[in-house]
């Protein structure tokens, strides 16, 4: 009787497959998470190949050879076949062959720091199709698109081509995050003074969800973007509209925006500041603060010395009574150089537009 | 917040009576609903005038089978704990969309699923395996007791404090809001400068104590302790089982202590280990911790593991089908379990090569998996399956599991990993084998041997709707988590605005409190076989027919377990001995040694909590004098030579010639 | 020593020991499996070292920090003890509880020197503004010598500890597994420490 409400309730499911929810891992609208996709469904189907003949198998035994059942073979002793053995483990051995195979080329192929070769799996990739950069910034907790080839960023809200590759370059400002688009292409985690890469392409137009898949602190819940996959023309009128916008991204706004804050609405810069993304990575959109590649340059050559001790900012040392590590944990090390006046990012003489490639 | 005098700071440090929430209703109904009960069992306590008793024979014993007891007992509380926090995620998510903000802001949310986590690993399934293991493996080996009987309750109470600092941090102050395994930058000073990771990093740190030296003192034990003639290849699978799981545990857990050690220098000194800047490597955590993460899943699936072979075997009426071969798998999973633990961060951009490695080792493991599966399959065929409770779990675990694993093979793929890395099918993933194998085992484990510790069956009726409630409600509740994973929906979010997502989180919050009815059916299953007590009596020691040394003995044993230690001829010893008509002996008994009960453990392990508290909360002279009294308390202990004691040949002769006249009694019947 | 000797021995019907069956004692491979954790509390912090040793945060690094002359001192003191160690062992075997208690002393005194050197070192190091928080690399080199420093002072406090109980007790069963246990901790630390002065201070200084 329980059984049978278990089956019933099992079913369950099955009813809500039909009415046609948003499946968007299974239906995705990129060509990289429509490989992926289909990996999901080749393992899974490899895999069936096993898990199906064992349950059945279960099931089969525990009915045949339940106490009740006097006419079954009773075997106490038999405990030991070396055929059988060899069939227990080459089975699974064969099937993880195959996946592993399997594996090792979708890892490859599907890597997502390696540019795209196909526009999906009719099509391949022209060869003077240049790719759409964009810088992915997560920050508490919202999320920060920078366009280098138009010199316009947006927060919250991203918007791309059809059919067009996207090489984007992702960092955080804090902490960990996840920059996940499922309709586009998998995860990649967005990590401080680190920078990851995705390549990836949407072929559908509609708009789509992005958001941070990795906890992140307090906001994290609403940490989510527009992502919008545009006809050409479309995309040309958004970048029109986002450099239309008056307020320029440079070092002192994007400070600003770095202060935590949740449910950020939309909002476009038409003017960004050059090198930001690099400053960003680096650690020192804050002028005062020196950049991990210098630091890192000065590190390879030995160090500073002794005299590079005091190079801090906020000295723990001043007060050495303090017990107070909040205030260590805002220290840094002060950049060596005075930097340069800002330059806003002059647009690409040649950045695309994609209204006329169709 | 105004300025508090520098006394004020000295004395209590960060402790302030702001830090009690009693500004949160659900808290305050929490606590008072915790203290009436505590008070009533208190009160209880005190009436039936147990406190000797309780404190003597229970919190002092050092005996193997007493502290594996009062792990089950932690292991049970902790779970209603746990579930309490499951419940509470579950409606939040099922209500909170759209205008709705459920129930629980993100502050309280995020502690609740950190905090979910923490006790269900560390507290409950952690507590449970080293349980069984404690309670079973010394009687399967034919041993007095574990190699190190002192340590042993020492052990027992670490992990004790800890889980007490966990719940503390309930009603003072708050727990970690940054997910079970703490990733920094998230959980450094900069970000978490409340006390919530400290309680953390404390509770982990003790208990971790704790859980190394229990790991130490079961390896010492099955290595050194075993009857004669009980040759590694005779040990039976359960033993062998937590062989592999205590190496694992001493391999993994010092990782554990160190990095968590690390960061509790960057909270506590300001050091740059996992910092973004001053050349920090915050990802050299996330390799840490999963290094000791990853073993940590075998060490709580191989013990389960082993008890499901012993109830396929005993409840088959049929020797274990490929002994060799399920040695082999359970040697080889513990190698492979230190190979793969990149699997869980194959999004944080490793190369290609990298990520497909870690890859195919995650799924070479599914092979030894597989075997085992299939020598429990033919373990039934052939057999008399008896379908008690123990075989239910069994049978739900079978089903389950290689559901489970399936999916964890397809995580295992790094690009399919990509799309499902952190989202809810994860979530199902993990739980399918968590609940589906460890806890399914853990039951399986309990109906077991519920009648060698207490001398009676537990009742048949409420374990079975125990289980069909627990079997079902799993479905029912991460079924939707599968499909919610196929839609894209992540973990560790309290508010959504995609209303049709709703359906299916109200699904898994019934699916939740059908869980909830099994818990409550195994509690009142508890409860009935004790009052039926009676009825349930076994009295041969030997209720399923069982194959291993634990059924040799009465139930409950004896203080010393075996008036004679048992010489073994054969893998399924006990069964053995019954086929070939071995003789108990009746006379000649000798004065068995014994290790005496010691209160050093539990005062140890209260200092320690101390010392932990003080350090939470920056309370600086409790914390060095507690640490200083930690080391004083160990060195007066260590002056205590008079550390054991004989029982009497004539007390063991009385006890065994009940025991004699028991079985004759039975005989005649 | 002889519980799995008699394996062969018995009877194939002997289900039952029937003296008193007496299993090893497991002291000696108890305490070896907690030094070899102990180990891996080291290999964590010799890895850690290993990734951000070389992240000066534009500090000082090893070059400007490390004076190998005190560092060989230092070494020479902890191989010393060792060796005095070595001796304890040695009178113990021979039963002579007053020698064990000088060679202890001596072996004590030494270990005494190191961690005061390393002490000296430290402070040095934290008055020179090169505390652990200037940089990665200092993180990792303060925790991992001070660990092991940690390490020898608990070495210290248990073998004062157990001078008193051999003086009250006398060289008994128990006090000589003791020694024993002391003695693999000891001479662990040794090993370990031969790690750090070549990995951390010889290859900072050399390379």
């Amino acid at each position: 009787m329980a059984a049978r409400i278990a089956r019933c309730i099992l079913l369950l499911p099955l009813v809500f497959l039909l009415a046609g929810c948003d499946w968007v891992v299974l239906r995705p609208s990129g060509d990289i998470a429509m490989q992926q996709r289909d990996l999901i469904v080749v393992s899974t189907i490899l895999m069936l190949l096993i898990v199906l003949p064992v349950m059945a198998l279960t099931a089969l035994f525990a009915w045949r050879y339940r106490q009740s059942n006097r006419e079954a073979a009773y075997d106490p002793e038999w405990h030991h076949s070396t055929q059988l053995e060899l069939v227990i483990w080459s089975a699974p051995l064969l099937i993880i062959i195959a996946l592993g195979a399997v594996t090792w080329i979708a890892t490859h192929t599907l890597d997502p720091f390696r540019p795209l070769e196909r526009i999906d799996a009719q099509r391949e990739l022209a060869a003077d199709v240049k790719p759409l950069k964009v810088q992915v910034v997560a920050m508490d907790w919202k999320w920060l698109f920078i366009y280098p080839d138009y010199g316009i960023a947006s927060v919250n809200e991203m918007a791309a081509p059809v059919d067009v590759p996207i090489e984007f370059s992702i960092t955080a400002s804090t902490v960990m995050n996840s920059f996940f688009v499922p309709a586009l292409a998998g995860q990649i985690y967005a990590m401080p003074a680190m920078e990851t890469k995705l390549h990836a392409v949407i072929n559908q137009a509609g708009d789509y969800e992005g958001f941070s898949a990795n906890y992140s602190g307090h906001g994290f819940s609403h940490m989510r973007f527009r992502f919008a996959g545009l006809s050409g023309a479309d995309f040309d009128a958004w970048v029109a509209k986002v450099k239309a916008a008056k307020d320029p991204l440079n070092r002192e706004e994007y400070l600003r925006l770095d202060q935590p804050s949740e449910r950020e609405p939309v909002r476009h810069y038409g003017t960004t500041m050059a090198g930001l993304f690099d400053a960003v990575v680096n650690l020192c959109v804050d002028p005062a603060k020196m950049c991990m590649r210098d630091m890192m340059a000065i590190d390879a050559r030995g160090g500073l010395g002794l005299a590079g001790v005091y190079n801090v900012s906020r000295l723990a040392y001043d007060r050495p009574r303090s017990r107070d590590v909040r205030t260590q944990a805002e220290a840094f090390v002060l950049s060596l150089c005075q930097v340069g006046p800002e330059v806003m990012l002059s647009p690409a003489t040649d950045a695309p537009m994609y209204g006329l490639l169709r | 917040m105004q300025e508090r005098s520098e006394l004020m700071q000295t004395l209590f440090g960060r402790l302030t009576l702001e830090a009690i929430p009693y500004h949160e209703p659900i808290l305050v109904w929490t606590f008072v609903a915790t203290a009436i009960l505590g008070m009533s069992l208190l009160a209880y306590i005190t009436r039936k005038r147990a406190w000797g008793t309780l404190w003597n024979d229970w919190f002092c014993s050092i005996d193997h089978k007493r502290i594996g007891v009062m792990y089950m007992v932690l292991g049970i509380v902790m779970l209603l704990r746990g579930f309490a926090d499951a419940i509470m995620m579950r409606a939040q998510q099922a209500f909170a969309f759209g205008d709705s903000m459920g129930y629980l802001p993100p502050h309280h949310y995020d502690q609740i699923f950190t905090a979910h986590g923490v006790i269900m690993i560390f507290f409950v399934a952690m507590p449970f395996v080293t349980g069984l293991m404690n309670y079973v493996v010394p009687l399967q080996i034919g041993a007095r007791d574990v190699a190190f009987p002192f340590l042993n309750n020492f052990s027992f109470w670490m992990t004790t404090a800890g889980a007490v600092l966990v719940m503390m941090s309930l009603f003072v102050g708050e727990f970690a809001q940054t997910g079970w395994l703490a990733y920094p930058p998230l959980s450094g000073i900069a970000y978490s400068p409340s006390v919530g990771v400290d309680y953390y990093i404390w509770a982990l740190q003790i208990a971790g104590v704790g859980t190394l030296l229990s790991g130490v003192n079961l390896l010492v034990t099955i290595v050194k302790m075993r009857a004669p003639g009980m040759t590694l290849m005779k040990m039976p699978v359960f033993t062998w089982t937590a062989l592999c799981t205590n190496v694992l545990i001493v391999a993994a857990f010092p990782v554990l202590t160190a990095v968590l050690g690390l960061l509790s220098l960057d909270r506590y000194v300001g050091t740059n280990f996992f910092t973004n800047d001053f050349g920090g490597n915050a990802m050299m955590y996330v390799n840490l911790i999963w290094i000791w993460g990853h073993p940590e899943v075998y060490i709580l699936i191989l013990p389960l593991f082993g008890v499901f072979s012993e109830v396929v075997s005993t409840f088959s009426g049929k020797r274990l089908f490929g002994y060799t071969s399920m040695v082999y798998a359970t040697v080889v999973i513990t190698i492979l379990s230190y190979l793969v633990w990149l699997h869980h961060f194959f999004t944080m951009g490793s190369g290609a090569s990298v990520n497909s490695f870690f890859g195919i080792t995650t799924m070479i493991i599914s092979i030894p998996t597989g075997a085992k599966m299939f020598n429990w399959l033919f373990t039934m065929y052939r057999g008399r399956i008896k379908f008690d409770v123990p075989m239910l779990w069994t049978m739900g675990f079978m089903f389950t599991f290689v559901i489970g694993g399936m999916t964890g093979v397809l995580l295992a793929v790094p690009p399919a990993d990509f799309v499902l890395h952190n989202s809810l099918f994860l979530i199902a993933h993990f739980h399918n084998v968590i609940i589906g194998g460890v806890v399914f085992g853990v039951f399986a484990g309990i109906n077991y041997w519920f009648p060698k510790v207490a001398g009676f069956k537990l009742d048949e009726f409420w374990g079975k709707v125990s289980f069909w409630f627990w079997l079902v409600g799993f479905w029912v509740a991460f079924a939707p988590l599968y499909v919610l994973g196929l839609m894209g929906v992540t973990r560790r979010v309290s508010h959504f605005e995609d209303m049709s997502l709703q359906i299916w989180f109200q699904i898994a919050a019934v699916g939740a409190v059908l869980i909830g009815v099994g818990i409550l059916a195994f509690l009142i299953q508890i409860f009935v076989s004790i009052r039926r007590r009676d009825s349930l009596r076994d009295e041969t020691g030997d209720p399923w027919n069982g194959r291993t040394l634990e059924w040799a003995t009465s139930s409950p044993p004896p203080a010393y377990n075996f008036a004679f230690t048992p010489r073994v001829h054969d893998q399924d010893a006990w069964f053995d001995m019954k086929r070939r008509g071995h003789q108990r002996p009746v006379s000649g008994f000798v004065d068995i040694h014994m290790p005496k009960n010691t209160a050093a453990g539990i005062v140890l392990a209260g200092i320690a909590t101390v010392c932990g508290f003080a350090l939470i909360w920056h309370i600086w002279w409790l914390a060095a004098a507690s640490f200083f009294g930690l080391i004083a308390a160990t060195i007066i202990h260590t002056f205590n030579y008079d550390r054991d004691y004989h029982i009497h040949a004539d007390e063991v002769s009385r006890v065994e010639d009940q025991r004699t006249s028991q079985l004759a009694a039975l005989q005649k019947a | 020593m002889s519980a799995h000797a008699a394996e062969t021995t018995f009877p194939p019907d002997s289900f039952y020991d029937t003296g008193e069956h007496h299993p090893q004692n497991g002291t000696m491979l108890g305490f070896w499996l907690y030094l070899m954790s102990d180990c891996l509390i080291f290999a964590v912090l010799f890895a850690m070292y290993g990734v951000v040793g070389a992240n000066y945060a534009a500090g000082p690094g090893p070059k400007d920090l490390f004076d190998l002359g005190l560092v060989a001192v230092n070494t020479s003191m902890l191989l010393l003890s060792s060796i005095t160690y070595g001796f304890a062992m040695l009178e113990m075997a021979r039963g002579r509880q007053n020698a064990v208690l000088g060679w202890l002393a001596v072996t004590g005194l030494f270990g005494l020197a190191f961690v005061g050197l390393e002490l000296y070192e430290f402070n040095h190091f934290i008055h020179e503004g090169a505390g652990p928080q200037r940089s990665a690399f200092l993180s990792a080199f303060f925790a991992l010598v001070g660990t092991h420093g940690l390490h020898v002072s608990f070495g210290i406090v248990w073998l004062v500890v157990l001078m008193v109980q051999v003086r009250k007790m006398g060289l008994t069963e128990p006090n000589r597994r003791r020694l024993a246990c002391l003695s693999l901790f000891w001479h662990f630390l040794d090993v370990v420490w031969i790690g750090v002065f070549t990995f951390v201070y010889l290859m900072g200084v050399l390379r």
